[in-house]
Parts: C-alpha cells; structure tokens; sequence
C-alpha cells in the first residue's frame, strides 16, 4: 500500500473510531467503546465534560497529524524536495503557546464548576457508611441500626478459582454480582461516608461518577442522587491484595416507597433476629 | 580539569582497552560504560517483557487460567518497578554516557571513576530486587507505587526491596552528579550552553530532577522500613500518622521521574528528526525554554495522581489547573518537531521511522494525560485502565521508541558498521503495529468500566483484552529481532563514514566510526 493510501486509510479508521464514540457507553455490552452516561446528574455532566475534552483533542490531533502526514507526504528527499533553511519564528512560538493556553482555559471553566459541585456535600437526606475490607464491602445505614457485609457471589466466587474449568460467559454479571447489594431510594441525595478496615480500598460505581478511596484510620465524604431505579455495578478501583479484583460494588436503587419498606423490614428482621438470639 | 594533551595519553591510545572481562568490570571509559549500561537495559527489557507476558496472557480471556492472584500482584508489582529502574533509565543513562562527552568536545565524563561505580550498583540491585520473588511470602505484591498499609502485608521480602530501591536511586543520584559536573564544566571552548545540542540539554535538566526528587523516594521508603519494622506511625492513623502522607511523598517523586524518563527521548529525537529532514532543529532556544519549564511544573502537578483520596476543593483545583498547564510546552516541543520537518527534506531511515513513531504515539499518550488532568473526569478514569492505556503510550511508543530510535541513529557511530535497514525497518513496523494492538483497546475497557491490577475480570471486557494480549505477544517477540539487529552490527556490516547520516550535524559526527576509544583528548574549538 502506498504511503499516501495508507495515509487516507489511517485516518478514515481514525475518524470511524472517533464518531462511534458520540454513542454514550451502555452498560455490560462488550465491545463498549465509552464511558457510561450513567443515570445521575453529575454522571452527565462528568460524561459531557469527558466528551468535550475529547473532541477538543481529536479536533487538535487531525491538525496536528494533519501537518505532521502532509510532510511526510510532500517534503520527501526521494521526490525531489529541498530543504529550506529557516530554523526560527518568534511570532510562531508566541502563537502556539497563547492559543494552547486560551483553549486550556476555555476547559478549566466547565471543569472547575462540574468539581465544585462534586464536592458540595450540604443538604443530604440521609447517610450510609462504607467499610472496605480485605476482601469484601461493608455497608451501614447511619441512625437507622442496618447493617450488612456485601460479599462476592457465591457463583463468581467459584468460577473465579483458579482453573476452575467453569465458563465465566455462563455466569450472569460475573465478578460483579454480590450476595448483598446496598439499597439506596431514587431521588435522594444520598451522603456517603467512607472508611476502611485495613488497607486502601476505592468504591467505584462508574453509572454515578463516583470514585472515592477508603482509607483506614480516616472517613472520606460524597454524595450521589440516582434519578433512575435499577441495579447498577462497580469495582473495587484501589489494589488493595489478592482478592483485589473480587470485591465488587452493587448498588440496588428502589422507587421511594420501596426503599422505604426495604428497610423497615430490615429493621424488623434484625430485632426478631436478636429478639431470638437473647431468648 | 584541562584537556591538554600529554605523552602518556598518546601511550594509552596505542594500547586500545584493556582485555578480557576484567575490561568491563574496572573500566572507566565513558563509552564503555555506555555499553554496559545499554546492554543491562537490554537484558532488563526481556525480564521485565516475561513478566508483562505473564499478566497479558492470564489477561487473555476471563477467568483464571494460569497464575494466583497474589502472583499475579507480584508480576505487575515487579513488571514495573524492573521496566521503570531497571531498563529505561539505565538506557537513558547509557546514551548519556556515549554521546554527552562527544557532544560537548569533552575527553570523558568528570567523574570516570564514580561512572563505573554507578553502573555496577546495578546487576546487584536488580539481583536482590528480582530475588524477592522467591523469597517467603512472594515479593512485592503492591504495585510499584508500594502504598502502605497494603506493602507492609509483603513477607521478608519487604526489606530487600527497599534497599535495592535505594541501590538504585543511588545509581542514579550519582549518574546524575557526574552529568551536571561534566557539562557545566568540561564544554569544548566556543560551546556556550544555548549552543550545546538539545540532547545534552535534555540530559542537563534530567541530572537535576533526578537529585531533587530521587532522595524524597529514598526517604519515602525509608519510612515505609521503620513503619514495619523500628515502630514509627508515619503511615498509620493509630499512631498519629496517615498513608496518604505516603502517596504525597511518593508522588513528588512520582511525578518528575515520568520526565525525567521522557525528557531524554525528547532530546534523542530532536536530534534525530533535523538530521532525517535536513534542516536544523526549528527553535533550538524555545525547546529549551519549554523543556526547563516541563521541568519547573513537573514539581507542582503530583497530586494529580490523588484525585480521589479526599483532598480538598482547592487541592483538586490547582492540581487540575497546574496539570493542565504542562500540556503547552510540551505542545510547543511538537510543534517545533513538526516546524523541523516543514519544507524540509526527508528520507524515512529506521531513526527517523521511530522517532515519527514517537511523535505521532507519544502525542496520543498526552491527548489522554490531558483528559486524566480533568479533576472530575479523573474520578471515572482513575485506577481504571484508561491510565494504564495512557501511561503506556507515552513510555513505549514514547520513550522506549525513542531509546530505540537513538539506538539505530548511533549504532554505526559506536561499532563503526551500518546495521541491517532492511530488518530495522521489520523491526519498525513489527514494533508500531504491535504496540498499537496492545494499548489502545486498553482505552476502550478502562472507560467502559475495567479497574486496573485486576487478574480477572467481567465478561464484557473479554473482546478488547484478546485483542491487547495478542499485540503484548506479537511486541515482545519483534523485539528478539532487535537484538539479532544490534549483534549482527558489532560484528560486521558494511562501513560506516565518520559523519555516517547525510543530514547529521555536531561534534559527534566529526570522530571516526567507530569512535576510538578516547575523543576529544584535544578540545576541539567551536565556532
């Protein structure tokens, strides 16, 4: 293939590529090419910003490669061109470093807004706590005496040892499925609170843009308002030992009323529990 | 110290090195020891290349096939820590080595004696390091960036490696001693410092980085010791400490060491592009420029890697701000490559093929660091392998085509033969496809949700992990045919003129090939 064929072909892919991404990433498809828009504000707001700091790189990149591809193609020795002398421009240096900045700042201002947001924790309607531990999560409902650990399913679990001989693609949502999910209600903002029991750990539900280290001796503090109920899954994104790749995060969002019931009978449960222990 | 020549200089040269094995190990020849270094780096190449074998090809399809998780940790741990300070590094300072001396009209580096000691702390480092692996308990488990609490759960191995971590800073510091005192002080008369060539440059400003920041490492581990071992709290909450304490002290490290591996690749290829276009560097000052201010905000930028520890909105904001700040000069440094390669001349030698390799590849790799600066959309990217995907491209495509860039520009220069362009040019395209198929699917799975460090993982990732897995095999095989290059060429080939490129210009090129064994016993004078 000639260069120059090959040239076109390079960034037709290219281009290909770039549009798919205008498509937002949906969730445990295979082949996802993006980030999800998850089903939160700020989920949409950090996937916006994502996308404009991308197409800002890719509008740079098709000048930048395009001038870098034009003289490949037509300063070459064999066809015959000969080199001009010139090794300098003050005027080109104060252009290429004044625009650069002017288009940073245009990208700070979104960005900076979207992060103060983030970090605005004031006027939360109710609280969990999160423990990470070596391998599992632990989740606690603040004032409302819930609480339970969330551990690897029982499916995954056996899947996942080594040379199991069992076919991951036959276990549903494997190594992201857990025996006990933390329930939260839509339509709340929801502070959480995170610490851990023993080395780092990270809470990652990418559907709510929210990444948060736990860090043992110390409580770390965010918040999250889903505005669509359904089931939503993350990792644990901080090393955090051998089972580091087998403590996921899963978070069952209930319509109000529901999640209003989901723990009552909670509560219910764990008082006839020790109710039974103390007889 | 005066470069006058005396009778007894004469004499030695008449004797050529010394014989045998014997040679390597007392030597104190700048270009010898630039061999052991590049050699070492070789060699650490593969070792560190098995053990990314190892993880990609568990990674190849879900489930656990081939290794535990806890080794798994281990393979990923020591991949890194061997690649980082065991094999770019070493390179780098091998070419420094070679060229810098030549470069600057000067006999030798300053301090022949503390060169040949900074290389052999070396193969001993890297000994003990690659030792822990079977030591009780495995060896270090917990990434490179060894975070307590979690490194303090390694076995006896904990200590070994960090004292060979401290070995190898050491190397380091004192390489990086040597280069400072050499350049500042052994320049041929004529050579002003805006006239030195930007790979000297580059190596100028690395020499600095390295001694600020190498001894914060040193003392950062030095605390993860006595937190295991002598009873201090630095690290942990229960004594008055904190391991974020640690992520900050490792950083403003971590931070400046990414350039001071890049800034090296920087200055090999602005040599190497006005060479293969026949025009000068375009803005030689404003390279420089922009290279010392690469420099100054490497130092204020580290917490960019913190993102989601819990660091206060004004943290968050300059650290997103100062980032964001570093991608103009090094803007302004591609730009100026490209400026060079305008209405030039070019002829497309494997050099040149690699360091465009580098130009397009490294490029990409700041695209991505420019998306990772963005605070808030670190919070999706962080730890996830979107960061893996980037900081691979700016150190394989980025860095090591750039060593291996100025490993075929200078090969005829330091054994005297033309290598192979047939198979340099194999090699190339082998190495660019290759590279390509391994980390840019690693993009795709890092924002669909993949966390890094991770053996296993969720069915929907499988597809691109196949993909990455099979270029991590088709990479690390085309490199075997890098050292089939390099042997082939110390042994023979065909002859190889003192200036050995047409467009080749500097003092360098003004010795024989191969250079003897002392150059510049006479400073030359620069016009």
């Amino acid at each position: 293939m000639s260069k120059k064929v090959r040239n076109h072909t390079i960034t037709r892919v290219f281009l290909v590529l770039a549009g798919s991404l205008l498509a937002a990433g949906s969730a445990n498809a295979a082949w996802e090419l993006n980030m999800p828009v998850g089903v939160t504000d700020v989920s949409q707001k950090v996937f916006d910003l994502h996308m404009l700091i991308f197409w800002v790189c890719v509008v740079i990149a098709v000048g930048v490669f395009g001038a870098m591809i034009y003289c490949l193609v037509a300063f070459r020795k064999s066809k015959g061109a000969v080199p001009a002398t010139f090794s300098h421009s003050t005027t080109a240096e104060i252009v290429w470093t004044i625009v650069p900045v002017l288009i940073l700042v245009a990208l700070a201002v979104p960005a900076a807004q979207t992060l103060v947001e983030i970090e605005d924790t004031r006027d939360t309607e109710m609280t969990v706590k999160i423990t990470g531990y070596q391998w599992k999560w632990q989740y606690e409902y603040v004032g409302e005496d819930v609480s339970f650990y969330s551990n690897l399913a029982a499916g995954s679990n056996r899947t996942r040892q080594l040379r199991s001989g069992i076919d991951p693609f036959q276990e549903d949502n494997y190594l992201l499925d857990v025996d006990r999910p933390l329930v939260v209600p839509a339509d709340t903002k929801i502070r959480y609170l995170i610490t851990s029991n023993d080395v780092l750990h990270a809470w990652w539900m990418p559907d709510f843009a929210v990444k948060k280290d736990a860090i043992p001796g110390f409580i770390n503090e965010g918040w999250f308002k889903v505005n669509k109920p359904g089931i939503y899954r993350g990792q644990c994104a901080e090393l955090c030992g051998k089972d580091h790749g087998f403590m996921p995060v899963v978070v069952e969002v209930l319509p109000k009323e529901e999640f209003v019931a989901w723990l009552a009978a909670e509560q219910g449960g764990e008082a006839l529990a020790s109710a039974t222990i103390n007889q | 110290m005066s470069a006058t020549t005396t009778h007894d200089e004469h004499h030695h040269d008449d004797h050529g090195p010394a014989k045998g094995i014997m040679r390597w190990i007392t030597t104190t020849n700048h270009k010898d020891i630039g061999t052991l270094y590049l050699f070492f780096a070789l060699a650490m190449l593969f070792v560190g290349g098995a053990m990314s074998l190892v993880i990609r090809a568990e990674l190849f399809q879900p489930g656990l096939q081939f290794v535990q998780p806890g080794f798994f940790n281990q393979m990923t741990t020591m991949h890194a820590l061997i690649m980082v300070f065991g094999m770019i590094m070493p390179a780098f300072v091998g070419f420094a080595n070679w060229m810098v001396p030549m470069m600057i009209g000067a006999p030798d580096m300053a301090l022949p004696r503390l060169n040949n000691w900074s290389f052999w702390i070396l193969p001993f480092a890297g000994t003990m390091l690659l030792s822990t692996l079977f030591m009780e308990g495995g060896g270090p488990a917990s990434g490179w960036t060894l975070y307590p609490p979690l490194v303090l759960q390694t076995g006896n191995a904990l200590p070994f490696a960090i004292f060979s971590v401290h070995l190898l800073g050491i190397s380091s510091i004192m390489g990086a001693i040597n280069i400072i005192v050499t350049i500042m002080n052994m320049r041929a008369p004529g050579m002003s410092l805006l006239k030195m060539p930007l790979f000297v440059w580059t190596w100028l400003i690395t020499a600095y980085l390295l001694i600020a920041v190498m001894p914060v490492l040193a003392g950062g581990v030095t605390m993860l010791l006595t937190d295991g071992f002598f009873g201090t709290s630095f690290f942990q909450a229960a004594g008055g400490g904190d391991p974020v304490l640690f992520q900050h002290i490792f950083w403003f490290f971590g931070h400046p060491e990414v350039y001071i591996i890049i800034l090296p690749a920087f200055g090999i290829v602005s040599q190497i592009i006005p060479t293969f276009s026949r025009k000068p560097l375009f803005g030689h000052d404003s390279m420089v420029y922009a290279t010392a201010s690469i420099a100054f905000l490497s130092f204020i930028v580290w917490a960019h890697h913190m993102f989601t520890v819990g660091m206060p909105l004004a943290g968050q904001l300059f650290f997103m701000l100062s980032t964001m700040l570093i991608a103009v000069p090094t803007g302004v440094k591609v730009f100026n490559w490209t400026a060079t390669m305008w209405r030039g001349s070019l002829s497309f030698e494997t050099p040149m093929l690699f360091a465009l390799a580098f130009l397009f590849l490294f490029t990409i790799g700041g695209f991505s660091g420019l998306m990772l600066a963005i605070a808030p959309a670190d919070f999706q990217y962080h730890d996830s392998y979107f960061v893996v995907a980037h900081f691979h491209y700016v150190l394989v495509p980025g860095a090591l085509f750039g060593a291996i860039a100025g490993a075929y520009f200078w090969l005829p220069k330091w054994t005297g033969h033309m290598y192979n362009e047939t198979l340099g040019k194999v090699h190339f395209w082998l190495s660019a496809i290759f590279v390509n198929l391994t980390f840019f699917p690693q993009h795709f799975v890092g924002l669909a949700g993949m966390p890094r460090r991770i053996p296993d993982y969720a069915t929907q990732f499988a597809d691109f992990n196949a993909i990455s897995s099979v270029g991590a095999f088709g990479f690390g095989f085309s490199q075997l045919l890098l050292v089939y290059i390099v042997i082939q060429c110390v042994r023979g080939g065909e002859k190889a003129t003192a200036q050995v490129w047409e467009g080749a210009d500097g003092l360098e090129w003004t010795v024989p090939s191969p250079a003897p064994y002392h150059t510049f016993e006479e400073a030359p004078t620069v016009r």
